[in-house]
C-alpha cells in the first residue's frame, strides 16, 4: 500500500500525464527484442500507471483491441496508455502474452523501483528479489538507491547486487572488488556467477584473460562453496528425516498389528489407503458445504481417518482375523485376498482414477532456512505429526489400562486370560489402533503424494521392510529403522539415483536380515522365548 | 484369402445395397467392432482415461452421421491397468478374440514396445496417439503423437535461443523406460551438435509412481547453481508429475530461474496442482487448449457437451490437450481411410492412410505422410498459466514431416523410413 502511495507523490511531483503510447505499444505488439526495449523506456519514465501495467503484463491481464492496449481486470478494463476506463468491453480482444525473458526483466525492473521506497520491507523485499538474479539494465537505480540506503541489513545487500553486476563490466579494480565482495555472499547465484568468470572455452583457454581476476574468482568460489556445503548437507538430512518421518508413520500401524500381535496384515497398505480416501471425502464435504473453513479441514480429517481405518480393522479383527490366531500362512492369505477386495471396493466407489486431495493453504510454499535450502510446509508438518503420533501411541502403550493389557497379552496370553484380562476384546482394540494409525498415516499421505486405490500397494513392502528391519515387537525399533532407512535412501539417491537407491536398500535389507534374523533391536528376556 | 475378400465384399455391397434401398433397420444391425486399448487403472490413468472417453466420443459422433461405410462402430474397451504385459494380453484378446478391425490405445512407449509384436503377428492395426521417442516403425502401427523432431528437438532449440533464456546446462529428467531414455539419447546427441559440453548435461531417472522428488529438486538446484543458465527437460510420465509438480512449486524454483520443460505435461496431468508457483513452466506440445480457431472452439465445445452429457468425472471441467487430439484425428482419419478403401482389411486401409488429410483443433490441416505413417504436425510451445492452461510463446510456421529415425542416433543414416521397405528388408 505505502508503495502505491509513494508513487503516487512521484506521479504528483511529475507533469507526465500518459504513458508513451509507442512503447506502450510497441510492448504489446512488438516482437521480443522490441518489447525489451520499450520496457526500457517506460521503465526510465517511472510513471505509476506504468508499475500497474508492468503488473498486469506479468499477471496476464493486458488484452489489446485493435491498436488499443488494454488492462482487463474481471469486466473491468482500463487504456493501459492514458488510464481512462473503457466502457463498453470491447469484443474482440487478444491476449498480449508475456514469455519468461520479459516476466524476468519486469520482475528485475519493478523491484529496482521498489529499491527506492520509504517503506523499508517493501525495500527489503525487493534488494531480496533482485539478489536472486537482476538485468543488467537496473544497475543505476541500484546505484542511486545504494547511496540513499541507510538500514543496515538493506546496505550490504544492494553492494552485493552491485557487485554483481558490475562483474560483467567496468576497471580491473572494480571488478575484482566486486568479486571479494561475492565471496562474503551464501547465495547459489553468486556461485553461477564466479564459475562463469573461471570457464574455459573449447581449446581449454580461458574465457577470462585477466590472471588476477581469475585468482580472485578463484578464492571467492572456495568461501561461497564453503558455505554451501552447509545447505546442501542440511537439505540433504531433512530430506531423509522426511523420508523417514514417512516409513515411521505407515509402518507404525504395522509396529501394533504385526509386531505386538503378530498377525501378518497384508491389508495394511490398504487401511492407510482407506485414511487417505476418508481425508478426501472430508475435503469434498468441506468444499461444498464450509468453503470458508476449507483450510481447516485437515483438522476433521484426522479423526475421520483414525476413526474409519479403526472401525474398518475391527470388523476385519472381528470377522476373519481372530479365527486364524497362530496360523501366519493363512493370515497371510486371508489379508491379502481381503486388500485385493478392498481395492475393488475403493475403485467401484471412487473410479480407478486418482483422486485430487488439495494441500490446505498453511501446507503450500515453504520456508527459506539457508539461501539454497527450503524447506516445504507439508514435509515439515508430516515431520512434526509423526512424532506427535510416536509420542501418542508410546503414551497409550506405557501408560494407559489398556497399553497395559495389550501388552499383557501380547507377552502371555493365558497369563493375561487367567487374571481377567478379557483377551478377546483387547485383541480387538489393538488392532483397531493399529489400523486406526494407519488411517492418520493415510491422511498424512494425502498431503505429498497422490491417492488411488493402489495407494497402500506402495507403502506394505516399506512397512514390513522397516518393522522386519527394527525388530519385531519393538516401538524404539521402528524408529530407528525408519530413520536408517529414510536418510540411507536420501543419500544413496543423492549419490546414485533414484532407481539405484531402491535396489541398493533392497539387498542391504536382505543381507542384513540374513545375518540378524532378529532385527536391529531384538526382544531380551522370557518373551524372547516364547 | 483372395476370395474370402470377394466374398465379404460381395456380402458389404449387398449390404450397403439393402441399407440404401429398404431400411434403415438393417443398417442398425451391421456393426464394424473396434478396440479401445488404454489404462484406466494404475499410474498411467492420469493420462490416459480421457484418451479411451474421447475415441468414444469420436465414435459416437460418427455413429450419429450414419457410422462407417453404414456400419455402426461398436467400441470394445478393455483395461490393461497399467500393466505392460497385461497390454499384449489385452491385444491379443482383442485382435482375435473380438475381431476388432483397428485398435486405437497405448500411452507409453513400454506398453507399445509390448503389443507391437502381436498386431505384427496377427496383422491387426493400431493407432498410436501419444509423441513418442522414434526409433521405431511397423507397417501395422500408424503414429499420430510427435516423433522427436515435432517435439523435443524443437523445445530444446527454443530454450537455447534469448527468448527461452539462453540456457546452457541441462538436467534431462525423466521415469525410467524406453521413451525418456531414448529421447535423452537423442537430444544429448543433439546438444553435443551444438556445443554443450558433457559437463554440463546431467541425466536422471525416476521409476514409475515415484512420489518423493525432494532431492531430485535439490540436485537439480545444486546443478544450476554450478554455472551457465540452466534448464530441465522433464520425460516424467504418469502420475508422478503431480508430486513433482508439487515439489517444485514448494521449493521455490520458479520458471524465471531454471524453465522446466516437459513433454508429457498437459492440462489434463496439471488437472488438481496449483499452478501458481509454477508460473512460466513450459511444455512443448502440437496442441494446446488456450489455441485460439474455430476448429478448437467447436471442439473443445463437443468435448464439453459430451462429458456433461455422460456425466463424465471432469464434467465441471472438462481439459482437452495434445494427445486427445491426435486420438481423435486418429478415428476420423481411419474412418477416412476405410471410407476410401471400401474395406475393414487392414492391408487395403494401410494403403488408403497415405496422404489422408483432416482440420485438427490445432489449427492446421493434418496430413498423414504417405509414406511413413506419421502426422505432419505443427510444434508449439506453451508456459504454464496461473489457471492450469497454457500461453503458446513459440510455434512453427506450419506443420512439420515427422522423423521418426532421428539423425542424433547414430547408424540411422541407413534406414528408411517406409514401413513397406522396411518389411521387405527384414
Amino acid at each position: 500500500m505505502r508503495t502505491v502511495f509513494f508513487l503516487l507523490m512521484l506521479v504528483l511531483a511529475r507533469p507526465c500525464l500518459a504513458l508513451d503510447a509507442a512503447a506502450v505499444g510497441k510492448l504489446a505488439f512488438g516482437d521480443a527484442d522490441e518489447r525489451s526495449a520499450a520496457l526500457a523506456v517506460l521503465v526510465a519514465e517511472g510513471d505509476p500507471k506504468m508499475v500497474a501495467l508492468l503488473e498486469a503484463l506479468s499477471a496476464g491481464d493486458v488484452q489489446t483491441a485493435g491498436e488499443r492496449v488494454l488492462i482487463v481486470k474481471g469486466d473491468e478494463a482500463t487504456d493501459a496508455v492514458t488510464g481512462a476506463k473503457v466502457t463498453p468491453l470491447p469484443k474482440e480482444r487478444e491476449d498480449v502474452v508475456a514469455n519468461n525473458r520479459l516476466r524476468r526483466e519486469i520482475e528485475s525492473a519493478l523491484s529496482a523501483l521498489k529499491l527506492l521506497s520509504p517503506d523499508r520491507a517493501a525495500r527489503l523485499a525487493a534488494a531480496q528479489a533482485l539478489a536472486t538474479g537482476a538485468e543488467d539494465a537496473v544497475l543505476p537505480l541500484v546505484k542511486k538507491a545504494m547511496a540513499q540506503e541507510t538500514d543496515p541489513a538493506i546496505k550490504p545487500m544492494l553492494e552485493l547486487i552491485a557487485a554483481t553486476l558490475e562483474l560483467k563490466g567496468g576497471t580491473k579494480e572494480s571488478r575484482i572488488a566486486a568479486i571479494r565482495r561475492l565471496g562474503d555472499s551464501n547465495s547459489p547465484n553468486t556461485k553461477t556467477l564466479l564459475m562463469a568468470l573461471l570457464e574455459k572455452d573449447r581449446e581449454g583457454r580461458f574465457a577470462e584473460t585477466d590472471e588476477d581476476v581469475r585468482a580472485a574468482a578463484q578464492a571467492s568460489l572456495r568461501a561461497v562453496d564453503g558455505k554451501l556445503v552447509w545447505g546442501e548437507m542440511g537439505g540433504l538430512l531433512f530430506a531423509g528425516v522426511s523420508l523417514g518421518s514417512i516409513l515411521l508413520l505407515a509402518a507404525l500401524g504395522l509396529a501394533i498389528t504385526y509386531g505386538l500381535m503378530g498377525v501378518i496384515n497384508m491389508a495394511h497398505g490398504e487401511l492407510i489407503m482407506i485414511g487417505a480416501y476418508t481425508t478426501y471425502v472430508v475435503q469434498n464435504l468441506f468444499r461444498a458445504h464450509l468453503p470458508q473453513a476449507f483450510d481447516w479441514y485437515l483438522v476433521c480429517a484426522l479423526p475421520a481417518a483414525f476413526a474409519v481405518s479403526a472401525l474398518v480393522g475391527m470388523v476385519l479383527e472381528r470377522v476373519v482375523i481372530r479365527w486364524l490366531y497362530g496360523r501366519p500362512l493363512e493370515t497371510l492369505l486371508a489379508t491379502w485376498g481381503i486388500s485385493l477386495g478392498l481395492i475393488q471396493m475403493v475403485r467401484t466407489i471412487f473410479g480407478a482414477q486418482n483422486v485430487g486431495v488439495e494441500n490446505p493453504s498453511w501446507m503450500s510454499g515453504g520456508i527459506q532456512v539457508l539461501s539454497n535450502v527450503v524447506l516445504p510446509w507439508n514435509r515439515v508438518m508430516i515431520i512434526a505429526f509423526a512424532a506427535l503420533v510416536l509420542v501418542g501411541m508410546w503414551m497409550l502403550l506405557t501408560r494407559t489400562r489398556l497399553g497395559l493389557f495389550v501388552r499383557g497379552v501380547t507377552q502371555n496370553r493365558e497369563m493375561a486370560s487367567c487374571v481377567g484380562v478379557p483377551t478377546a476384546r483387547v485383541d480387538t482394540l489393538a488392532f483397531g489402533l493399529g489400523a486406526g494409525i494407519a488411517g492418520l498415516a493415510g491422511c498424512a499421505l494425502s498431503q505429498i503424494g497422490n491417492v488411488g486405490p493402489d495407494l497402500g500397494q506402495g507403502y506394505i513392502v516399506d512397512s514390513f521392510m522397516v518393522v522386519v528391519f527394527g525388530g519385531v515387537g519393538q516401538l524404539a525399533g521402528t524408529v530407528y529403522a525408519a530413520l536408517t532407512l529414510g536418510f540411507a535412501n536420501k543419500f544413496l539417491e543423492a549419490w546414485s539415483g533414484a532407481v539405484i537407491a531402491k535396489i541398493a536398500v533392497l539387498v542391504f535389507i536382505i543381507i542384513f536380515i540374513q545375518r540378524r534374523p532378529q532385527g536391529l533391536f531384538a526382544l531380551k528376556g522370557r518373551a524372547a522365548e516364547t | 484369402m483372395k476370395r474370402r475378400t470377394f466374398i465379404r465384399q460381395l456380402a458389404l455391397s449387398a449390404a450397403v445395397a439393402a441399407a440404401l434401398g429398404a431400411s434403415s433397420v438393417y443398417a442398425q444391425q451391421k456393426t464394424v467392432k473396434i478396440g479401445v486399448l488404454h489404462s484406466l487403472s494404475g499410474t498411467m490413468a492420469i493420462s490416459e482415461t480421457v484418451l479411451k472417453d474421447v475415441v468414444l466420443m469420436a465414435v459416437d459422433e460418427i455413429n450419429a452421421k450414419g457410422g462407417v461405410m453404414g456400419a455402426k462402430i461398436e467400441p470394445v474397451v478393455v483395461d490393461p491397468a497399467s500393466n505392460w504385459p497385461l497390454f499384449a494380453e489385452k491385444a491379443r484378446q482383442l485382435i482375435s478374440q473380438d475381431k476388432v478391425a483397428v485398435v486405437f490405445g497405448c500411452w507409453t512407449s513400454v506398453s507399445r514396445k509390448s503389443v507391437l509384436p502381436v498386431f505384427e503377428e496377427l496383422n491387426g492395426l493400431l493407432f498410436y496417439p501419444v509423441q513418442y521417442e522414434g526409433e521405431e516403425i511397423s507397417k501395422n502401427v500408424f503414429y499420430t503423437g510427435a516423433a522427436p523432431n515435432q517435439q523435443a528437438i524443437p523445445a530444446v532449440e527454443y530454450l537455447m535461443s534469448k527468448d527461452g533464456g539462453g540456457a546452457k546446462r541441462w538436467v534431462l529428467l525423466g521415469t525410467d523406460y524406453v521413451y525418456p531414455r531414448t529421447t535423452n539419447k537423442i537430444l544429448r546427441a543433439f546438444l553435443k551438435s551444438k556445443g554443450v559440453q558433457e559437463a554440463d548435461i546431467m541425466e536422471d531417472y525416476t521409476p514409475f509412481g515415484h512420489s518423493d522428488y525432494q532431492t531430485i529438486i535439490a540436485k537439480i538446484k545444486k546443478f544450476a547453481s554450478e554455472g551457465k543458465k540452466t534448464a530441465v527437460v522433464s520425460t516424467i510420465n504418469g502420475d508422478s508429475n503431480v508430486p513433482f509438480y508439487k515439489e517444485l512449486g514448494n521449493q521455490g524454483l520458479k520458471a524465471t530461474d531454471v524453465p522446466v520443460v516437459a513433454f508429457s505435461v498437459g492440462e489434463e496431468e496439471l488437472r488438481g496442482v496449483d499452478t501458481k508457483p509454477l508460473v512460466g513452466h513450459l511444455a512443448a506440445w502440437n496442441y494446446f487448449m488456450s489455441i485460439k480457431n474455430p476448429e478448437n472452439d467447436a471442439w473443445k465445445k463437443k468435448w464439453a457437451d459430451y462429458t456433461k452429457a455422460k456425466k463424465l468425472p471432469y464434467a465441471d471441467k472438462p481439459l482437452t490437450n495434445d494427445p486427445m487430439e491426435a486420438a481423435y484425428i486418429g478415428v476420423y482419419m481411419w474412418k477416412q481411410a476405410v471410407e476410401k478403401a471400401k474395406s475393414f482389411e487392414v492391408a487395403k486401409v494401410t494403403a488408403a492412410m497415405a496422404g489422408q488429410t483432416f482440420k485438427a483443433p490445432s489449427g492446421i490441416t493434418s496430413k498423414m505422410d504417405e509414406k511413413n505413417h506419421h502426422l505432419h504436425k505443427a510444434v508449439f510451445i506453451g508456459e504454464v498459466k496461473g489457471d492450469g492452461q497454457f500461453n503458446v510463446v513459440w510455434k512453427t510456421k506450419g506443420p512439420v514431416k515427422a522423423q521418426p529415425w532421428s539423425p542424433f542416433i547414430a547408424g540411422n543414416e541407413k534406414k528408411v523410413d517406409e514401413p513397406a521397405l522396411m518389411a521387405t528388408k527384414k
